[in-house]
């Protein structure tokens, strides 16, 4: 939180320095039963997971913030911002929705350079910060192995470099309070950097994953089934063991895939890091 | 009888979005539905078999389809009413772009899809000029930053114009449009609605079918190349 101003204040826009709370009131499953909840919150830098299986309502879930449901979608749930229901603009106006919606179906189309990408993206929004595009591409950088260049075309990057530019451009350019991310992780981008630098400009970020590390990077986790939320699990703690390892595996994973990658032969050791 | 015109380009989405708003007002209120198209339509069979609302289709053949809708509105508005409809949803072809054919006493809905690349908006022009609503689909498919210069694209060309933002097949975010459509008053009288815009200038040898290139082979309204700005004249 202590950062939030430091880092990012220069272009914080107005929608997203009026938000700092989102609220989600229960709706109910798939056969009606209302959900077992009284509310979630969500606040700067809060970073939650949504888990369950395939067709449980992850989806349903994060449209739901998505849209401000008001009691008028299949969930009935009710979505309020700072504590009442959102002002008509953050509904109306997508422009002044304070959220980004990064799944795994967005795509960036244009064949451009990543440089006149996102300098058409600052146009669009009408920012005046000079240096908010080499600061962007940097930022995307620290999320990927593969180096982007401001003269790479957008269409030949690989999955990976785009995933990072579209959250690094989520972050500064969209500069959305809250990120949502539905099923990002076979990117292949840096998670727990990602997590990191969320935290450190202050976004919240709900991640729908099947990914046991951003699970268990994740301070809460939604549990769905059937439709609606099944439970709310604050591990605090009690899941750290388990969550070094998984973040050993995942290294050595990550090493594993470069070394295949630079085209050696993995017999050596080098399991675990 | 509320009527509502559709129109936007080819695959941008329109029959997806007309299917939500009848899935929407199923139970509540009466529909009918006429498409509009050139040689070949589907989706008046598709919606009658999925919802048992009327439906029905004219093909336009030779003619211009945006012409043809224009001809054929006021009688399609006596079949709907005949039928006691309480909404009447017109779909057009979606061709040229040029032609704008919504009308008063209607809501007027551009489809624009999202994919179809961001300086598509700037090329529509009477399309989303004169609509009171651009519903842009497929926005779950392009980056955050393809979306929003989208949107601001669409607000250059009509800068008060409503955008709502969907995923027409899940349809995600098209609450603005039902309502929009709640609130629409009635055609107050059918004998006065008219075009909202000029159509472009139709009339000429090409159209009678003549098929020599060039304006040397032409007599009507011709343009040449060079010297000539979006001012036409006779010769």
């Amino acid at each position: 939180m202590r950062t939030y101003f430091s880092l990012n204040s220069h272009h914080v826009s107005m929608s997203a320095c009026s938000i700092h709370e989102i609220t989600i009131l229960p709706g109910h499953d798939k056969h009606g039963n209302p959900e077992q909840f009284d509310r979630i919150v969500i606040r700067p830098g809060d970073t939650i997971s949504i888990v369950g299986p395939t067709g449980s309502g992850k989806t349903a879930f994060i449209n739901d913030i998505e849209v401000f449901a008001q009691n008028d979608t299949a969930t009935g749930r009710t979505i309020l911002v700072n504590g009442e229901i959102p002002a008509e603009e953050f509904i109306r106006d997508p422009s002044k929705k304070p959220i980004a919606l990064i799944t795994q179906n967005t795509k960036c189309l244009a064949d451009m350079t990543v440089e006149a990408f996102l300098a058409m993206h600052v146009r669009a929004r009408r920012i005046t910060e000079p240096d908010i595009v080499p600061e962007t591409i940097e930022l995307a950088n620290q999320f990927t192995g593969e180096q982007i260049h401001k003269n790479c075309r957008i269409t030949s990057l690989s999955g990976g470099q785009t995933r990072s530019l579209m959250v690094a451009d989520a972050i500064l350019i969209s500069n959305a309070p809250l990120i949502l991310l539905d099923e990002v992780e076979n990117a292949g981008i840096f998670r727990e950097r990602v997590i990191e630098v969320l935290k450190e400009h202050c976004k919240s970020v709900i991640f729908v994953t099947h990914d046991p590390l951003v699970s268990l990077l994740s301070e809460r986790r939604i549990v769905m089934k059937q439709g609606g939320v099944e439970k709310i699990l604050m591990p605090e703690g009690r899941e750290v063991h388990i969550r070094d390892m998984v973040t050993r595996l995942d290294l050595t994973l990550c090493r594993f895939r470069e070394r295949i990658r630079a085209g050696e032969l993995l017999t050596e050791q080098g399991f675990p890091v | 009888m509320k009527l509502l015109i559709i129109a936007g380009p080819p695959s941008a989405g329109k029959t997806a979005v007309t299917r939500q708003i009848i899935r929407h007002f199923t139970g509540t209120k009466k529909i009918a539905f006429l498409k509009i198209d050139v040689v070949r339509a589907f989706e008046d069979e598709e919606l009658r078999q999925e919802f048992g609302i009327p439906a029905k289709k004219i093909y336009s053949g030779d003619l211009c389809p945006d012409h043809t809708g224009i001809m054929v509105l006021q009688d399609a508005i006596d079949w709907a009413e005949s039928l006691g409809s309480d909404i009447f949803i017109v779909e057009s072809a979606g061709l040229c772009l040029r032609c704008s054919p919504y009308v008063t006493q209607s809501l007027g809905i551009v489809v624009l899809s999202a994919v179809s690349g961001m300086n598509s908006p700037l090329k529509m022009g009477p399309m989303i000029a004169l609509a009171d609503v651009a519903v842009i689909t497929k926005t779950d498919l392009v980056s955050q930053s393809e979306k929003e210069v989208f949107r601001e694209k669409t607000k250059e060309v009509a800068p008060s114009i409503d955008i709502i933002e969907t995923n027409a097949i899940q349809g995600t975010g098209l609450r603005y449009l039902m309502r929009s459509i709640e609130a629409l008053p009635d055609i107050a009288d059918r004998k006065s609605i008219m075009l909202r815009g000029v159509p472009p200038l139709g009339v000429c040898t090409i159209c009678v079918g003549k098929r020599e290139i060039g304006w040397q082979n032409h007599f009507g309204v011709i343009r040449k190349l060079d010297h000539a700005d979006d001012l036409f004249r006779g010769d």
